[in-house]
């Protein structure tokens, strides 16, 4: 086995410091997945065209399918069980996602809501088209993407306070 | 009463929005090995050798095995019920591995190893030597005399042909004054894209082998998976965890049964099989690429005088489902608009591409796009709106159709078509639109179709149910009709709630993990069955356990059984609504009785001897770019007669998700070959181009309540109806827009382009 295919990384990972020693050529879906049991971190492609395996580092989202886990060392990671409570409180977008029967197999489900979670943590109000751009990265051949759509945009209006468009409360 | 009818959110809801739901792969144990394939570099041959000795030298390997190692035993893949029947049995064409390679991607070889990366450098490492055969990927060269031949047993590529006379349609096409309409219609292999990839493990237990598998079919599985293994069934365990979607691809032995095999190779230890997607989309199933030849004899006024239909199915290499789902679409043609006259004929024929299995709409999206698109182009022969042409010729109410039993009892089609008509704003806007001159042309589309509820009368229509009343007072429902994504498991809540007198569907355990072991036996989900077939035995069986609660209730209350009821939860004297004891005290008091105990239970079978028509259409507005070839979809509409709608927010998200699968049918999606090789070109998501969010308009789906008399709960197939009409809607609305007849599928800018400047729309 080759020398040096194993390195330390030190990571917070939902709000816990952790350290693991990894396979150099592991990506941050393999870590998660399966040194941490981070089973929300789901794989459709491995090589960044679906989303389903989206976290946020440092408050950004990234496929971890394609992101090593060494460059892990020293980021803040969030995965969707990151965004449940200690009493299994459910996040607001979680919430929408289930109101607004945006889940069907559940497969895309946590990379969506993770999508979710960056674009409504920068407060702005996003017109139609350019929330559709911003959850472009994503596949779902379940839902059509119109109860995703509804969810992100009946919760992206909630948190601004402007909750009265028709049409959304439907 | 009360749960039936209402939006209520997922029983699963809360998992699936956690993260904790658990699919096949969250549930690998530590130890197992991955096996992982060696597919075939070329379309069609022979393996002469494979060389496996560089790869059992890397570090990890446990094993290789070959097409030399596997045991000669024929099985057949597709998810059909078993039928006592030998000619009405799957054809079983399949080895685990193969020496004659039919296709670019079939399975040559596997290599077992304790980690992942040293199982593709195995695969890597195995030298193949072949004797390659010419081959053949077009259905129509592939009925040429001459053509290279795929299996022994089936002379010209022939798997089967079927046909349909009715009438006589030689006299009748002498009639004075017809107009005759033609056209060939050609749609294209897809794929079905879930995005959790197949992918299953297997271990050997006490002599008996289980296999956890993403399978929309457990029990089917098991039967194909002992066929394989030559093994009884009830050796063979197989036990089906949440799947991320399945949409027809899981409706079929994919590799269940080689993963079975390996691990008996290994000693019975566990062994996985993960499919990539670029392995997806290639060596498990793809839709029926079938071109259609139809030729239809009209009348002025637009009625039918005679129709011929020819049907011509891509089967790939194996044959899986074979001719059923060409057989289907050739059926539909002689209902949806009647006529006196027909001939049809279908063929069903092996070419070297990907297998060709069920995928949503088995056959009618394609016999959809087809037909839909020919009732257009009669109408533009005739110069008659094309809704109006529908309303007059499309299936009258009191339709029967004497093989399925089906009947149209209300008018549903009209009142669909009406109810789009609507929401679309037709009347205006064609005329408005008709007024485009320029580059952009804005058009109308309009597309019906119907499908059946399930396989009765062609196959078994069975279901069984086991309840169990739980110490609190809740129930535990058990049965074979999967959860795959749709939302089973919610409308099966639903209905036992109501059937036993719950308060709330969220007093209804639905269990929802299938094991063959445990699980009363099934089909799974396939042909838009579930909640119709479910429903059967649902009341079947929650009135068996409530007359079994009655019954025990009868012995603490002293009341008769038929004055006594349960509503919400609760043991009630009908007379006077009185409440005697809650199901819990009831639960309680039957299980710790010293002098009878009683677990009570209920489990019932019941056969299914119905079929049900399901309706439907669906409205678009386009906006063509005549000399960008592009079209823009500005909206679009689905009205469904589903029946009864069990949970209206679930209906609504199904028809959401069938719509947007009718849009890349239409617009985008299609696997496309090297003619040189039979190489796949576009195996991956990147290049295959699934719709995203950003391709579609709001999806509006709207419905037509007409309740279904031979369902118990009023209701029929709603999975794959929504998927069938939305190409042939879109073809129909460019043809408004521009004139021009697209007759292939996808209509992307590059069809668009050849067709507009064939038409000299890009003259200048």
């Amino acid at each position: 086995m080759a020398k040096n295919q194993y390195k330390l990384v030190t990571c917070t990972i939902n709000g816990r410091e952790v350290e693991k020693m990894v396979d150099v050529r592991a990506s941050l879906t393999d870590m998660l997945r399966n040194d941490f049991s981070l089973t929300s971190v789901k794989k459709g492609c491995e090589v960044g065209e679906c989303g389903a395996c989206n976290v946020l580092i440092d408050g950004e989202c990234f496929n971890s399918c394609l992101y090593l886990a060494v460059w892990a060392e020293g980021k803040n990671i969030t995965t969707l069980e990151g965004l449940t409570g200690p009493n299994g409180e459910l996040s607001d977008i979680q919430q929408a996602f289930i109101d607004e029967t945006a889940i069907q197999c559940g497969f895309c489900t946590p990379g969506f809501i993770m999508t979710a979670v960056e674009i409504l943590n920068r407060g702005v109000e996003y017109s139609d088209d350019e929330l559709r751009k911003l959850l472009s990265g994503h596949l779902c051949r379940c839902t059509g993407y119109e109860n995703i759509f509804k969810a992100v945009k009946k919760t992206m209006l909630r948190r601004l306070g402007k909750l009265d468009d028709p049409y959304l409360n439907t | 009463m009360g749960e039936v009818g209402k939006k209520q959110v997922r029983v699963d809801g809360y998992d699936k929005a956690t993260g904790r739901t658990k699919y096949y792969e969250d549930l690998m144990p530590r130890d197992a090995l991955y096996a992982r394939i060696k597919h075939s570099e070329i379309a069609h041959g022979y393996v002469k050798s494979v060389d496996t000795s560089a790869a059992e030298a890397i570090d990890g390997v446990v094993k290789v095995l070959t097409c030399f190692d596997v045991p000669d035993i024929p099985f057949p893949t597709a998810g059909h019920p078993w039928s006592m029947d030998p000619g009405h049995q799957d054809v079983a064409d399949r080895l685990l591995l193969n020496r004659h390679v039919r296709y670019y991607g079939d399975d040559v070889a596997v290599v077992i190893a304790e980690n992942e990366v040293a199982a593709m450098q195995g695969v890597r490492a195995l030298k193949v030597e072949y004797e390659e055969l010419p081959f053949v990927l077009d259905v129509q060269k592939a009925m040429e005399e001459g053509a290279p031949q795929l299996h022994e047993a089936y002379p010209g590529n022939i798997l089967k042909h079927t046909d349909m006379r009715k009438g006589d349609y030689a006299a009748a096409i002498t009639e004075e004054g017809l107009i005759k309409v033609e056209g060939w219609y050609d749609t294209p292999s897809v794929q079905h894209c879930h995005i959790e990839n197949f992918g299953c493990f297997a271990y050997e237990e006490n002599g008996r082998v289980t296999v956890v598998s993403s399978t929309q079919i457990p029990h089917i599985i098991r039967r194909v998976v002992g066929q394989a293994l030559g093994r009884p069934w009830a050796n063979i365990r197989i036990i089906k965890p949440y799947i991320g979607g399945g949409f027809g691809n899981k409706q079929d032995a994919l590799y269940e049964p080689l993963c079975a095999w390996c691990s008996t190779q290994v000693g019975g230890r566990c062994v996985r099989v993960d499919c990539s997607r670029e392995e997806t989309f290639v060596s498990n199933r793809v839709r029926h690429a079938i071109r259609f030849h139809i030729v239809s004899w009209v009348r002025p006024d637009g009625t039918m005088a005679a129709r011929k239909v020819e049907c011509f199915s891509n089967q790939g290499s194996y044959a899986s489902h074979g001719h059923s789902i060409v057989a289907k679409a050739m059926g539909s043609f002689a209902q949806i608009y009647p006529c006196d006259h027909m001939e049809c004929d279908a063929w069903t024929v092996f070419t070297n591409r990907p297998t060709a299995g069920a995928m949503r709409g088995y056959g009618m999206p394609q016999a959809s796009f087809a037909n839909e698109a020919n009732i257009d182009d009669i109408a533009k022969a005739l110069n008659i709106d094309p809704l109006a042409l529908r309303e007059k010729i499309i299936m009258p109410k009191g339709f029967r159709d004497a093989f399925s039993q089906n009947e149209n009892y209300e008018d549903s089609f009209r009142q669909c078509l009406e109810k789009g008509k609507a929401y679309i704003d037709y009347d205006r806007k064609v005329a408005e639109f008709a007024k485009d001159t320029g580059p952009i042309r804005r058009g109308i589309g309009v597309a019906a179709f119907w499908y059946n509820t399930g396989v009765y009368p062609i196959s078994l229509e069975t279901s069984s149910n086991r309840m169990l009343l739980n110490l609190d007072g809740t129930v535990t429902m058990q049965c074979g009709e999967t959860e795959i994504g749709q939302g089973a498991d919610t409308a099966y809540a639903q209905m036992t709630a109501d059937v036993v007198g719950l308060k709330s569907y969220r007093d209804v355990n639905v269990v929802s993990c299938q094991d063959t072991d445990i699980t009363p036996t099934g089909l799974g989900a396939y042909a838009s069955r579930q909640t119709y077939m479910a429903g059967f035995s649902i009341r079947q069986t929650g009135e068996l356990l409530k007359k079994k609660i009655l019954e025990y209730a009868c012995e603490v209350t002293r009341q008769t059984v038929g004055n006594m009821d349960i509503v919400d939860g609760n043991i009630v004297r009908k007379p006077d609504g009185r409440v005697l004891m809650s199901l819990s005290e009831l639960a309680m008091t039957a299980q710790y009785n010293p002098v009878h105990s009683e677990h009570i239970t209920a489990e019932s079978t019941y056969t299914i001897r119905n079929n049900a028509y399901s309706f439907g259409c669906t409205f678009v507005e386009v906006e063509v770019d005549v000399p960008m070839c592009k079209v823009m979809l500005k909206d679009i509409v689905n009205v469904h007669d589903c029946g009864q709608l069990i949970n209206p927010a679930l209906a609504e998200a199904q028809v959401h998700g069938g719509m947007s699968m009718a849009i890349g049918y239409g617009m985008g999606e299609q696997l496309l070959f090297d003619e040189k090789t039979g190489k796949p070109l576009n195996n991956n998501l990147l290049d295959y181009k699934l719709s995203t969010i950003m391709d579609h308009p709001h999806l509006e789906a709207q419905f037509v309540e007409n309740f279904e008399p031979t369902s118990p709960f009023g209701t029929k197939a709603l999975g794959e109806p929504p998927a069938c009409s939305g190409a042939p809607a879109i073809r129909n609305a460019i043809l408004n827009a521009t004139g021009v007849s697209i007759d292939q599928n996808p209509m992307n800018p590059h069809i668009l382009f050849k067709r507009f400047a064939e038409e000299g729309l890009l003259a200048d």
